[in-house]
């Protein structure tokens, strides 16, 4: 069947296989030719097409073991965040790191050595990463750390699948007191505020810049810069007297019903919901307020299907990391040929990294990074090309599980790891065995 | 509410049994699940202790294997308060009516083991004076239809022995609910459409028998209301119209 990433866009055919036991997936995979293991299909683009067919690990979610007294827990590589959080939070225990959804399975967290808004402190997922048993091409499962098996382990964490099925995953999570985040806004008028806003708050857990893609000249890169801590006890009670301590986790989200017509997201309408977000924001800066898990952390995932508002066509992420002493000068020419484009980009990040992430092809290093949502349309593809040469130039990267398109010059300039994964997948036995549409785009 | 403090669930492995277990596991209800497969039974307990925090057990059990019940009921850790089974084969009518061997097990897997191995509890339960037995029974044993006749006989068997067994115990303490969940979308109906208004998610039912032995007590009940109504006009059906019907 066609199959796509959450992008909507591209689409190829691959077959699908749904394991529902470990033994099904060994079974399974030993009779798969070019195959790639699929999660929750929350990466953007081609990452988890397979060549040939998809192996979907939905169906081993469950928890194997977990304890109370350190936090720590083994999993199924299917397991939902989602399920992690409603399962734990109310036990007081919270995911070390998240990313921006939380319909994400742990086997992919580790496979896209994702990120949070604690990176700069906490690293990515897979710096979390206890230990992994990872299933090789050959049916053999072996059991990774960082101190056993310790080169798969570092290819597998950020390897995008291609070293083997991830079976199960061991983690520690974080004790917090209350389900609340004590969160403060920032409003920097432009982007070198921003980027010294970020620099300036190491020691806040979790911090990101929401940016106005639209405001140009003076204005250009203006942002609304969110800080946030997990709530203690006290904090919610000098904020919200009275308040419960754990309020119950939302639901689903309000679904988008249908795909948006592709007019629906232009320069105006765009414009005006991110003139409205900004001053909206603006007028609870450098107040203190408590905020639910939910909208602090996945927004978007208050309204599912919410990859139908950009219509049929689907759309691209470009999501890139520049290192630090670039940052202004990169980040602000790539900002204006956007704002100068006017393609509609609903949400635009901006990010402080801590160090680089150990895995291979991990995507994490050093810098900032820009995230941003561009809608298909002609002459998209060769903008982004221009925007990957900026990168290039000041030493980047472009994120794997969000990218559909770069070119493989700039995927080998920003990755000096790929060498040595190549090699290792050659000792594996996963050339060929193990392969997606990105693999096969680019290479690896 | 009274959930009891152990449930033992047969069929463990089962999308029903599962969601049940972790229902009455949330409130603290001591979890000792039976069945066929010990490896995949254990992957469910350790998925319901983890989760919730509960003592969970795997016990294995064989429901085509009735010389092995007695000796399954006294080897169990302790007799448990709530006894839910949930075990059914559909298997496949067309095969049913030609392969002997076929039809054996699933009138067996429907009505045979659960109604022998319920009545052994049945008489542990009245030993010690309270118990609750739920049995999963289904719609399709209330009139026999022929693209499920086989599987429905077993089923309108197992109703009518839980019919009989809580006439039994009316004036007791023991309670026997019977619960007809209608379509429930789950591995065993996996590849058959099914109509989204009739159908529940094996959560609902867990919902509903929770609730049935625990808030609100009941003997007899379908998942979703609809199917009152459904059945009611499948079972008002004059014979000689309703045998030239493909419903």
């Amino acid at each position: 069947m066609k199959l796509t990433g959450w992008g909507r866009y591209p689409s190829f055919d691959s077959t699908i296989f749904a394991p529902s036991t470990e033994a099904d997936t060994i079974r399974l995979q030993k009779g798969l030719a070019s195959f790639i293991p699929r999660g929750n299909g929350r990466a953007y683009g081609d990452a988890a097409i397979g060549s040939m067919s998809s192996l979907c690990l939905r169906g081993l979610d469950r928890i194997r073991s977990f304890d109370a007294a350190t936090g720590r827990v083994s999993v199924e590589a299917g397991v939902l965040l989602a399920d992690i959080i409603a399962t734990f939070l109310p036990h007081g225990f919270f995911p070390p790191v998240v990313p921006g959804t939380k319909l994400v399975t742990v086997g992919g967290m580790i496979a896209a050595d994702v990120h949070g808004k604690n990176h700069h402190r906490s690293g990515s997922f897979g710096d979390h990463v206890e230990s992994l048993r990872l299933a090789l091409p050959s049916g053999e499962i072996l059991t990774c750390s960082p101190s056993e098996n310790e080169e798969l382990f570092f290819a597998t964490v950020g390897g995008m699948g291609l070293t083997g099925t991830i079976l199960e995953a061991t983690f520690s999570l974080l004790p917090v007191e209350t389900n609340w985040i004590r969160q403060e806004t920032v409003v920097a008028e432009n982007l070198e505020a921003a980027l010294a806003t970020l620099a300036g708050h190491d020691e806040t857990t979790y911090s990101a810049a929401w940016i106005d893609c639209l405001a140009t000249g003076a204005a250009l890169g203006r942002s609304l810069i969110y800080l946030g801590e997990h709530a203690v006890l006290r904090a919610v009670e000098a904020l919200k007297p009275g308040a419960e301590s754990k309020p119950r986790l939302r639901g689903a989200g309000l679904p988008v019903p249908f795909d948006l017509p592709s007019f629906a997201l232009n320069r105006v309408s765009v414009a005006a919901f991110n003139e409205l977000y900004f001053r909206k924001g603006a007028l609870f800066a450098g107040t203190p307020f408590l905020n639910e898990m939910d909208p602090f952390f996945f927004p978007l995932d208050g309204l599912s299907d919410w990859n139908r508002i950009y219509g049929k066509r689907g759309f691209l992420q470009h999501q890139c990391v520049i290192p630090a002493e670039y940052a202004q000068k990169t980040l602000s020419e790539i900002l204006g040929r956007i704002a100068r484009r006017g393609n509609a980009s609903f949400l635009a990040v901006l990010k402080k990294f801590g160090p680089a992430s150990k895995g291979l092809l991990s995507f994490p290093s050093s810098g900032y990074t820009l995230a941003l949502d561009l809608s298909i349309d002609s002459g998209v593809f060769d903008f982004l090309n221009e925007i990957d040469r900026l990168v290039v130039e000041s030493g980047g990267r472009i994120y794997l599980a969000k990218d559909a398109r770069q070119s493989r010059a700039t995927f080998e300039a920003g990755y000096p790891g790929l060498a040595r994964f190549r090699e290792i997948r050659r000792q594996i036995g996963a050339e060929n065995r193990l392969a997606s549409r990105l693999s096969d785009r680019l290479g690896i | 509410m009274d959930t009891g403090k152990s449930l033992l669930v047969l069929g463990g492995t089962s999308d029903i049994g599962r969601a049940s277990a972790l229902r009455f596991a949330k409130e603290g209800v001591a979890i000792l699940l039976a069945g066929r497969d010990l490896d995949a039974l254990t992957r469910e307990a350790q998925d319901i202790a983890a989760r919730t925090g509960v003592k969970a057990t795997a016990h294995q059990i064989d429901i085509l294997e009735p010389g092995a019940f007695e000796a399954f009921v006294n080897d169990l850790p302790f007799l448990p308060d709530t006894i839910l089974c949930v075990i059914g084969l559909l298997g496949e009518q067309g095969r049913a009516q030609t392969d002997l061997a076929h039809a054996t097990n699933i009138l067996r897997a429907n009505f045979e083991g659960p109604a022998l191995l319920l009545g052994l509890f049945a008489e542990c339960f009245e030993a010690r004076g309270t118990g609750v037995i739920v049995g999963v029974s289904s719609v399709a044993g209330e009139r026999g239809r022929a693209s499920n006749y086989v599987y429905g006989a077993g089923k309108a068997g197992f109703t009518a022995f839980l019919s009989g067994l809580r006439n039994r115990f009316g004036k007791t303490k023991i309670r026997v609910i019977t619960v007809k969940p209608g379509f429930v979308r789950t591995r065993m109906t996996k590849n058959m459409p099914l109509p989204g208004a009739l159908t529940a998610q094996p959560q609902e039912v867990a919902e509903a028998i929770f609730r049935a032995v625990a808030v609100r007590p009941r003997d007899v009940f379908y998942v979703k209301p609809v199917w009152r109504v459904v059945m009611t006009i499948i079972k008002a059906i004059p014979e000689a119209i309703f045998k030239r019907l493909h419903i």
